[in-house]
């Protein structure tokens, strides 16, 4: 993968860092497959995609428009459980299943986030969490609609008589699905929405002066991440062919944050390196037995200490004070 | 009326244990405006380092007092090894190393202790007290007393102690008391001392009805922090209010609605106030700082 | 973006794909036996005991010359009781490590989760969870060990009904277990001519059921109470049971059959009755019970190697890991296949939770009278002689 970063082409002085940064990400996931020796290492990184997808989207509500959400697991739980419950209780196919549990998700996040947008800070952050306990109790509790604590069964999907199975097909699937969600982030970021989102970031004062409709712009973001969430809820579920209520689960909504605070706020290479760190770490932490759990609350320790801004903005900074 | 007192008992027990890690998040809060993740594993602490000091024939109130000087020294740990050296990050980034530790301390405690679930004998006997047909265990009379005892205490330390005065004016203006003279990173490190031993002192009262295992932090911080934000954030009478209105009305919720979402009704209470009032019953502070 | 920060992810991708890859180092000679448990994470009381048996007893066998003469080698995940990771550690076991068989899933959602991965590798799975779905419809490469939760109620209700009671108030957890309990239940309760006149639950993590026990107490003629549970809850419920001072009779679930239950309930437990695999009361059984050596052995072994009383839990992974052992031995050869069948044909297997006979349409092989039905007495489980 070295290599891929080292041949990408040498006039990228030119390019603007956004389109480096998806060819980036696009190298990567075409370059993976060919250097993993077993589809387990597929499915780990089918994982990341997937993780790093609702990451990117959570990126965008704190990164640019400063907001946290406790509660972002909820939306991945919308998204998870439709394509489980369309085709089994309503017998709406997966992929419908799965735009209309994407459209659900966004409906809610609208219809959710006007009162809890007025909210500030910490205030905004446990409104959140308890929309996503909600969400995540109607999940455990409603068990003829979900299969309640143990979850349920997901339909493979079938596309003109073709099952959609097997490490790599998903690998694909998830991939190309990250690539998408990626270029679509950059270009909200470099949108007059972006800018608008980010001055809202640095003073939500000064950008009211200057006419920007802060409520109306985190409501965007705030549904724009939830998009993302319930698109990733929906593969992830349609990969496992099977989905419990711990997708939606506090724990879960926590994980999502820590990805993007340890990546690096505001940097979407950052969302993938938080979203990789945390699912591939544990991975490589098996040896480690019993002490795991401890391990990895340590390294998260000092990741944050040492490189505050993040990995990727961290690192970039460190690099940049060396060359001085 | 035997039925509604029941219930009040019930929320009122609960609820003392919730208002008790409020207090401890409110403290930490005021001092540094960081949320303590690991607030609910000191309660851990404070209950299993008791319990196993207890199975090992150490008297219990020694083992308790010893309990809560093992979580004062994390607490003091915390803030000297992860909290002082980020001094000046953001609180988002504050908060994931809070998680970090919360992480790192239940993994240490399962190994330390062990996986199970364990219980300490109640402080004076089981034997229930009946009033009016509702019936209430000693131990409860130790975990509201406890709180009310913290509740006093505390106020007496903010309002009546130098240090006390210290760590209000840490909390109102850090520049403006740093240039008066006051040592805030001390200041900080006492709020962690002092936030971790009500949390220790949470967890040794309450593990004869609540029981306690390695992981009974994750749910204490959780309901901590809602009823620190349902009281409003840095207020210490927030967090006993928003603590006792919490339980009340899980237990009220559980018995005369449902018990099956139970814990929905909670926060939705919580979302119905801050609904209403944006900064909690008794927040004043502004708070946008995340 | 600046393109450093490109190049360094790169680094940091390609040092993440080496960190994994250094755990694929194989030996060609022992016997590969997978195993993903909740080992950490809320169902750690029931994936600790579970781990610590399947560690103790690989080591035996190997030290006792393994098997087929070759040693096996565990392959153990933690999953944390989190059903995505455990499917990620299932593909792992299957695709990296080359199993022959799994021993693991700890909770039914893990073992949900899990299955389709070993249905289509075609390596058998013995699954140590409750729930009756996991064999119901059987599932070619599927089996268990723990009764399944069915069997907990009817063994419940007939002893209900041979006491001559018909109204019954229930409370049940939230979590899998309780729920998949209570499902069943309600579902076998017509059949012994039973109502339930209360039905209230309670959330995993709750500290205090009172207010749920007083609308119990309350419901029009209640006559006796059955709590589905495992893990902290039951035993709160027991002593605000006793607090509440409700004096029917009460009945919890295999869940809490160890003596750790009697410990944290303390002397509100006096009475209670449960049904239970045969360990729990392995020194009381008679001497002409077929499973006594092997229950009293494994107790004994297990609370001297670990100082903790000894679980059902445990005893559910001591027999997947024997009924697999013995099925290798039976088909003399480790390929996935033969072993599937041998386990398939297991007849007479005495295990901890009862003899085990298997067959095309019984991947669990046990039967309700494998339970029995214990009460608790002077702070230590008795067995109770009437009843189903």
């Amino acid at each position: 993968m070295t290599d891929a970063a080292a041949t990408s082409p040498p006039s990228r002085r030119t390019w603007s860092p956004r389109l480096v940064s998806l060819v980036f990400v696009t190298v990567v996931v075409a370059v993976l497959p060919l250097v993993f020796p077993s589809n387990y290492y597929l499915r780990v990184a089918s994982l990341v995609w997937t993780s790093g997808l609702a990451v990117v989207g959570l990126n965008l509500l704190m990164g640019l428009a400063g907001q946290v959400s406790l509660g972002h697991a909820a939306f991945l739980g919308i998204g998870a459980y439709a394509v489980a419950i369309g085709p089994t209780h309503l017998g709406v196919p997966p992929i419908p299943s799965a735009l209309a549990g994407i459209a659900l998700s966004a409906l809610v996040a609208w219809i959710v986030g006007k009162p809890i947008f007025r909210l500030k800070g910490y205030y905004l952050a446990v409104a959140t969490l308890g929309f996503g306990l909600l969400l995540a109790l109607v999940l455990t509790s409603e068990s003829a609609w979900t299969g309640g604590p143990d979850g349920m069964p997901v339909e493979r999907v079938e596309l003109f008589g073709w099952r959609v199975t097997g490490a790599l097909t998903w690998y694909w699937i998830t991939g190309v699905a990250l690539i998408i969600g990626v270029a679509l982030a950059l270009n909200l970021e470099a949108s007059p929405t972006g800018r608008a989102l980010r001055a809202l970031h640095d003073s939500e004062v000064a950008a009211s002066v200057v006419g920007v409709d802060a409520a109306r712009l985190k409501l965007t973001a705030f549904v724009v991440a939830a998009v993302y969430a319930a698109t990733s809820g929906a593969l992830l579920a349609l990969m496992n062919g099977f989905v419990t209520p711990d997708t939606a689960s506090f724990m879960h909504s926590v994980e999502f944050v820590t990805m993007v605070v340890i990546g690096g706020m505001g940097s979407v290479v950052g969302a993938l390196v938080g979203a990789a760190i945390l699912v591939a770490l544990p991975q490589a932490l098996t040896v480690l037995q019993e002490y795991e759990t401890a391990v990895l609350g340590l390294l998260i320790m000092v990741f944050m200490i040492f490189l505050r801004q993040g990995i990727v903005p961290g690192l970039i900074g460190l690099f940049r004070g060396m060359r001085r | 009326m035997a039925e509604f007192l029941q219930f009040a008992f019930s929320g009122l027990t609960v609820g003392a244990v919730y208002a008790l890690v409020a207090l401890g998040f409110t403290l930490i809060y005021n001092a540094s405006d960081v949320v303590n993740f690991a607030q609910g594993d000191f309660v851990m602490i404070g209950g299993m380092s008791t319990v196993f000091l207890y199975a090992t024939g150490v008297p219990l109130p020694l083992a308790a007092i010893i309990a809560i000087l093992t979580a004062v020294i994390v607490g003091l740990l915390l803030h000297r090894l992860a909290i002082e050296p980020a001094r000046g990050a953001s609180p988002v980034t504050l908060i994931i190393i809070t998680i970090g530790a919360s992480m790192f301390i239940r993994g240490v405690a399962q190994i330390v202790f062990d996986k199970q679930f364990h219980q300490l004998p109640a402080f004076s006997g089981d034997r229930p007290i009946e009033i009016l047909g509702a019936t209430l265990l000693p131990q409860s009379l130790w975990v509201l007393g406890g709180g009310l005892a913290v509740f006093v205490a505390l106020w007496l330390f903010l309002e009546r102690t130098l240090i006390g005065k210290a760590v209000l004016a840490t909390a109102a203006n850090r520049l403006g008391a740093r240039l008066v003279g006051i040592n805030t990173a001390v200041i900080l490190a006492i709020a962690f001392g002092v936030s971790a031993s009500i949390g220790a002192l949470a967890g040794v009262l309450a593990t004869p009805i609540t029981l306690t295992r390695f992981d009974l932090g994750t749910i204490m911080t959780l309901k901590g922090f809602a009823a620190a934000m349902l009281g409003g954030m840095g207020s210490p009478l927030g967090a006993v209010v928003g603590g006792l209105l919490l339980g009340l009305i899980e237990a009220f919720g559980a018995g005369y609605i449902s018990s099956v979402y139970k814990d929905g009704f909670s926060f939705i209470a919580i979302l119905v106030v801050l609904f209403v009032m944006p900064r909690g019953l008794f927040g004043g502070r502004s708070v946008e700082r995340v | 973006m600046s393109k450093l920060a490109s190049r360094l992810l790169g680094l940091g991708v390609s040092a993440l794909a080496v960190a994994g890859l250094a755990g694929a180092a194989l030996a060609a000679d022992p016997i590969k036996i997978g195993s993903v448990l909740s080992a950490t994470g809320p169902a750690a009381f029931l994936g600790d005991p579970e781990k610590r048996t399947l560690e103790m007893y690989v080591e035996r066998i190997n030290s006792a010359g393994g098997v087929l003469g070759r040693p096996l080698e565990l392959v153990l995940y933690d999953d944390g009781g989190d059903a995505n990771k455990a499917r990620t550690f299932a593909t792992r076991l299957i695709e990296d490590d080359e199993v022959v068989a799994m021993v693991g899933g700890t909770t039914t959602g893990t073992t949900m989760a899990m299955m389709p991965v070993f249905e289509d590798a075609s390596v058998p799975f013995i699954s140590l969870a409750g729930a009756v779905e996991i064999i119901e419809p059987v599932r070619e490469y599927v089996f268990k060990t723990p009764h399944t939760d069915r069997m907990a109620c009817e063994k419940i209700f007939a002893d209900i009904k041979a006491r001559g009671f018909t109204k019954v108030g229930l409370i049940s957890g939230t979590d899998g277990f309780g729920k998949s309990m209570r499902a069943q239940c309600m579902a076998v309760v017509g059949n012994f001519g039973i109502e339930i006149v209360a039905d209230e639950s309670y959330g995993p993590t709750d500290s205090d059921m009172t207010p749920q026990l007083t609308k119990v107490k309350n419901a029009a003629g209640v006559q006796t109470v059955v709590n589905p549970g495992f893990g902290q809850g039951p035993a709160i419920v027991t002593r605000n049971y006793a607090q509440l001072g409700i004096g029917l009779p009460l009945y919890q679930s295999h869940g809490v059959a160890s003596k750790s239950f009697i410990d944290l309930a303390g002397p509100a437990a006096e009475g209670v009755r449960l049904p239970s695999p045969a360990l729990a009361v392995a020194e009381k059984l008679p001497d002409t019970d077929q499973q006594k050596p092997v229950v009293v052995e494994y107790k004994k072994l297990y609370e001297e190697k670990t100082g903790q009383p000894v679980s059902t839990f445990g005893g559910y992974a001591y027999d997947g890991l024997h009924l697999l052992v013995a099925a290798i031995q039976k088909a003399n050869s480790t390929e996935p296949d033969a072993i599937r069948d041998a386990l398939e044909a297991t007849a007479g297997f005495v295990g901890t939770s009862g003899v085990f006979t298997m067959s095309p349409t019984d991947h669990l092989g046990l039967k309700v009278d494998s339970f029995r039905m214990l009460e608790i007495k002077d702070g230590d489980w008795t067995l109770v002689e009437t009843g189903g």
